[in-house]
Formats: C-alpha cells, sequence, structure tokens
C-alpha cells in the first residue's frame, strides 16, 4: 500500500489556477481549513470553488483567488452569513452559480457515477434555471412524460476535505456526527486530498469508531496531511468545537481592509504552525 | 392566564403540524421550533424531531438545550435529509426574506444579480423543498420589506409558478407572522388573511403587507389552551428564548 502521508503545503502545491475543486465540510464545519490556508500560501487562482459553503469560500473570496462559486449557500451557521463572500459579491467581483443543495448533491452524485447529469426535480418553477442559462431539462421517456431538471454533472478537478483520522494510505475516518458530503465529493474529482486531525497506523483505525465511521477508502485519496486542529476555526468534533470567539473576529475583520489587513498580518502571513501560534496566543490575551 | 404574542405565534405554528403524520418535521427559528415540539406533544405525536444536527430525538427537548436530550430515536445527517425531502416524508417551515402573494419566497439576494444590493444566504433547500413536500413560511416580523408585490428572486416556488412536474407535490399552506396567520385560498391561490392575532386589527395587516390581501372572511387567531401555554412555559421553553424572536 502506497504512503501517500505529505505536507499540507505539497498539497497546495498540486492545485493549479483555473481548476475546479470541491471543498468538503458543511457551512462552518470540518473545513480543511489548514489547506485552505496552504492555498494563501501559494499564487494559485481563477479557482471554480463547489462548496456547501462557509469560511472557505470566505476566505478565498477576501484574497481574490476565486472566480466563481458554485453552492447552495454560503453560511458561518452560528453568524447567518460570511461577510468576505458578501462583500466580494456587493462589490460585483465573484461570479456565482447558486443551485438547490438538492441539486449540488446531483450534480456530485453524477459525478461520481461519471454520469453527464442526474434528473431532479429541485429547481423547478424556481429562478434557479434562469440563473444558469446553461441548464436544461430532460422528459422521462416512460409514460408519466414528466419534464424534470437536468443536473450537470459537478466534475471536479481536485476535492480537499478534513476528517478526524486517518491512515498513511488515505483511508479516513470521521467521529463526528455527519459525513457531509465529503466521500462524494472525492468520488467527483479526479484527486482527492485528505487532511486529518491526526495519523494513525491502520490497526488503530477502529479504536476510534464502528467500521461504518470509515467514510473514505484509500482509492478516492491521492494524498494525507495531519493537521491537529486543521480544520479551525470551523468544528471538528469530538476533537474540537467552533471556536466561535475567533470567527467572531474573522466575520468582524471584514467591515474594512485595514482590517482584514491587520488579521492576515496576525493570523495569515505565515505558515500553519504560525497560525495555530497565533490562535494560541490571541486565546490567552482574550482569556 | 394571558398568553403572550409569541405563545400565540407558537400555537399558531403548531396547527400546521397537525396533520403531518409521521415525517420529518424541520423548523427554521425558534417559534417554529417551539410550534413543532409543542404539536409533537398534542396533536401531532408522530413527528419526527432532530437535535439541530444529525440526530432524530425520541422526546422534545426544551429550546436552548438540545444537546442535553436523553434519547435518540435515529440518525438524519444532511446527506438523509436531502434524500427524504425528495421522497416527500419531510414538513419544513421555513423563513423568507420576501415572499409575495403566491408565495414565491426569496432568502438569496436583494438587487441586481451580477452585483447583488444585498448578498443573503443563497436559495438553500426553498426550491427543492417546495416542489417536494408541504412546506409553510414564518416571519417574525410582518412588514412591507418581507411582503412584497414581487420577490426580486424565487427561491421557494409560489402557487403560479407550480405547474407540471414542479406542481406535483407542491403544497404551500401557510404563512405565520408575529400579527397574523396567511393562506393561500384567496382568489386564484393567492395570499388571504385567515386569521389575526389577539390584539391586532385586519387593518393593521394590510398596511403593513406590501399588496392587497383577501380579508373576506378573517377570524382571530385562538389563544393557546391551559394545557399548551403549561407545556410552553413549564417544558418546552423554560428560558424564554421565545421572546428573541417575538418580544412578549
Amino acid at each position: 500500500m502506497r504512503d501517500k502521508l505529505v505536507s499540507p503545503d505539497e498539497i497546495a502545491g498540486r492545485l493549479r489556477s483555473g481548476m475546479t475543486i470541491g471543498i468538503g465540510g458543511w457551512g462552518s464545519r470540518r473545513k480543511p481549513m489548514a489547506l485552505v490556508r496552504a492555498i494563501l500560501r501559494t499564487e494559485v487562482r481563477d479557482l471554480t470553488l463547489v462548496s456547501y459553503g462557509g469560511p472557505d469560500v470566505g476566505l478565498l473570496a477576501a484574497a481574490g483567488r476565486l472566480r466563481k462559486v458554485v453552492h447552495g449557500f454560503v453560511s458561518l451557521d452560528s453568524i447567518p452569513l460570511d461577510p468576505h463572500f458578501r462583500a466580494a459579491r456587493q462589490r460585483g467581483e465573484l461570479a456565482v452559480a447558486e443551485y438547490d443543495e438538492g441539486m449540488v448533491l446531483a450534480g456530485l452524485r453524477a459525478a461520481a457515477a461519471r454520469l453527464p447529469f442526474l434528473p431532479t426535480r429541485a429547481g423547478l418553477g424556481s429562478d434557479v434555471p434562469a440563473l444558469d442559462p446553461e441548464l436544461r431539462t430532460v422528459r422521462s421517456p416512460y409514460p408519466d412524460g414528466e419534464e424534470l431538471l437536468a443536473m450537470p454533472a459537478l466534475r471536479l478537478d481536485a476535492a480537499l476535505v478534513h476528517l478526524n483520522r486517518a491512515d498513511r494510505h488515505g483511508n479516513a475516518q470521521y467521529l463526528g456526527p455527519d459525513p457531509y458530503f465529503d466521500d462524494l465529493m472525492c468520488a467527483a474529482a479526479d484527486h482527492g486530498y485528505l487532511s486529518c486531525e491526526r495519523v494513525v497506523p491502520t490497526e488503530e483505525l477502529l479504536r476510534g469508531g464502528p467500521v461504518q465511521s470509515l467514510l473514505l477508502d484509500r482509492t478516492h485519496v491521492d494524498a494525507v496531511a495531519e493537521t491537529p486542529r486543521g480544520a479551525h476555526f470551523t468544528s471538528c468534533t469530538p476533537d474540537h468545537e467552533r471556536d466561535e470567539a475567533f470567527q467572531r473576529r474573522y466575520a468582524a475583520a471584514a467591515a474594512d481592509a485595514a482590517s482584514w489587513q491587520a488579521f492576515h498580518d496576525e493570523f495569515l502571513a505565515g505558515d500553519e504552525r504560525s497560525y495555530q501560534a497565533a490562535v494560541d496566543a490571541a486565546r490567552e490575551v482574550n482569556g | 392566564m394571558d398568553a403572550t404574542r409569541a405563545e400565540v405565534c407558537a400555537t399558531a405554528c403548531a396547527d400546521s403540524w397537525d396533520d403531518a403524520g409521521e415525517v420529518l418535521a424541520s423548523p427554521f427559528g425558534l417559534i417554529p421550533a417551539l410550534g413543532a415540539r409543542l404539536a409533537r406533544l398534542t396533536t401531532a405525536p408522530d413527528l419526527l424531531l432532530t437535535d439541530g444536527e444529525a440526530v432524530l430525538l425520541a422526546e422534545p427537548p426544551p429550546l436552548g438545550r438540545e444537546s442535553e436530550a436523553a434519547t435518540a430515536e435515529g440518525w438524519m445527517p444532511y446527506r438523509r435529509v436531502l434524500d427524504l425531502l425528495a421522497g416527500g416524508r419531510r414538513r419544513v417551515m421555513m423563513g423568507a426574506t420576501q415572499i409575495d402573494r403566491h408565495g414565491n419566497q426569496n432568502i438569496s439576494r436583494i438587487g441586481p444579480w451580477e452585483r447583488p444590493k444585498v448578498q443573503l444566504i443563497g436559495v438553500r433547500g426553498a426550491p427543492g423543498n417546495s416542489v417536494n413536500h408541504v412546506t409553510n413560511y414564518w416571519v417574525p416580523k410582518h412588514g412591507v420589506r418581507t411582503f412584497v408585490e414581487r420577490v426580486d428572486l424565487v427561491c421557494g416556488v409560489g402557487h403560479d409558478r407550480a405547474t407540471g412536474a414542479a406542481g406535483r407535490f407542491h403544497d404551500v399552506r401557510v404563512v405565520v407572522t408575529d400579527l397574523a396567520v396567511l393562506d393561500f385560498a384567496g382568489p386564484d391561490r393567492t395570499m388571504r388573511l385567515r386569521s389575526v392575532h389577539p390584539g391586532v386589527t385586519v387593518r393593521e395587516v394590510q398596511e403593513r403587507t406590501g399588496f392587497e390581501l383577501d380579508t373576506s372572511a378573517v377570524a382571530e387567531t385562538r389563544l393557546p389552551s391551559a394545557e399548551e401555554l403549561a407545556l410552553i412555559r413549564g417544558r418546552l421553553d423554560p428560558d424564554g428564548l421565545r421572546y428573541r424572536e417575538v418580544p412578549a
């Protein structure tokens, strides 16, 4: 079995400008934030991002790395809207394809199964098709004759996901209550990139949870990076909860360019190690 | 025992679940959550309730104390919710930043698409919900900015656009607000004022609605029973979180 253990920066180094990238997690939950921060340290830009969006979208939008966001929502959960995404949209800088959550799921399932599209009822009657003139309908070939939306496959060049545990080969386990759509993101992608709270020997995986908690098998994972607290500031239960105080700081920093620059200088100017150290330092200052 | 406005709203929300049967209840907002839990303890004992994340709860937890709930009866991660809703075994009460007389709802953006005046959360599940199962709405502050002649973007599908496959399972029924209960029994399935909450006048509701309502048969929203008030105050919302959405 191949050893796929690499650093977050090596994973970011495999991405190229103009790629379509899927990011796992949901809202402000189990986002591969260390990998997103690693992207910020590269020159990669013009990305098309497919995401059940949270601060992954906000951070990349604030850094001007996105050409387009394909999403059903962008939210920080306890803060309903991501202000960085919102600001980029309201400045007219960011193209979006906004789909129903179930349409995103249908698109990922189509890509994972190498189908050109999957029919869905979601989106019919709404303005979603008008927002995306490329969307087409398809008529059922059976006697019902129903006309349904043909959700095109959301094929990804790469998927980035963060789980609780993994081995060096790319078998990965989630220990929280929800798998989100991380396995599907990887299946829809040409390359799956995984970060995890802790890399363990394969024989230790089942000490953490039942066999059903092994969400990803190694066929869908090209590289594994160990990034403790790598989902910070989003939640990664049971390893860590969302850092609500930090999230409020992140959101408040969207107020103007000077606040965002100060936030960037304090947290994002260095590598992942210096990010985590700055988070600890800020926590000590603020109690 | 005088009921507060928040409690009248909660029972009005509860009434929207009374024929739901054995389906997943997805209420968004504090008063809708209170309403669904109240219904579960009174008229809709078969409802499935969640902790707001992936766990189905056998007994309704108090508002804000979902994590303390004792007995899980199932697992309902997001992917199951999306599959279940397509199969129809779910009912939702959603919010609406804008809603029109036909029940078209918007939570995506205000202003032009390329450069919105206000970017909101996104269409979320509204397009799929509204064409797959019963969908109702909750508006905690009834006003002309919400009840508009024309929504800026149709997320949830209204009665005028529910045709063909989009109409097969479309079932948008009521809008509960801090002032009133509205349904779609007006001419051509347009919004009708079904009842005003005690202390609210028909005129007040019409003035705070940006289009003409059918007001031909307006009742008064019922008061919660003594049993319902005891459940709300003693069991389902002892911390009074309902007043964060509807003061007093």
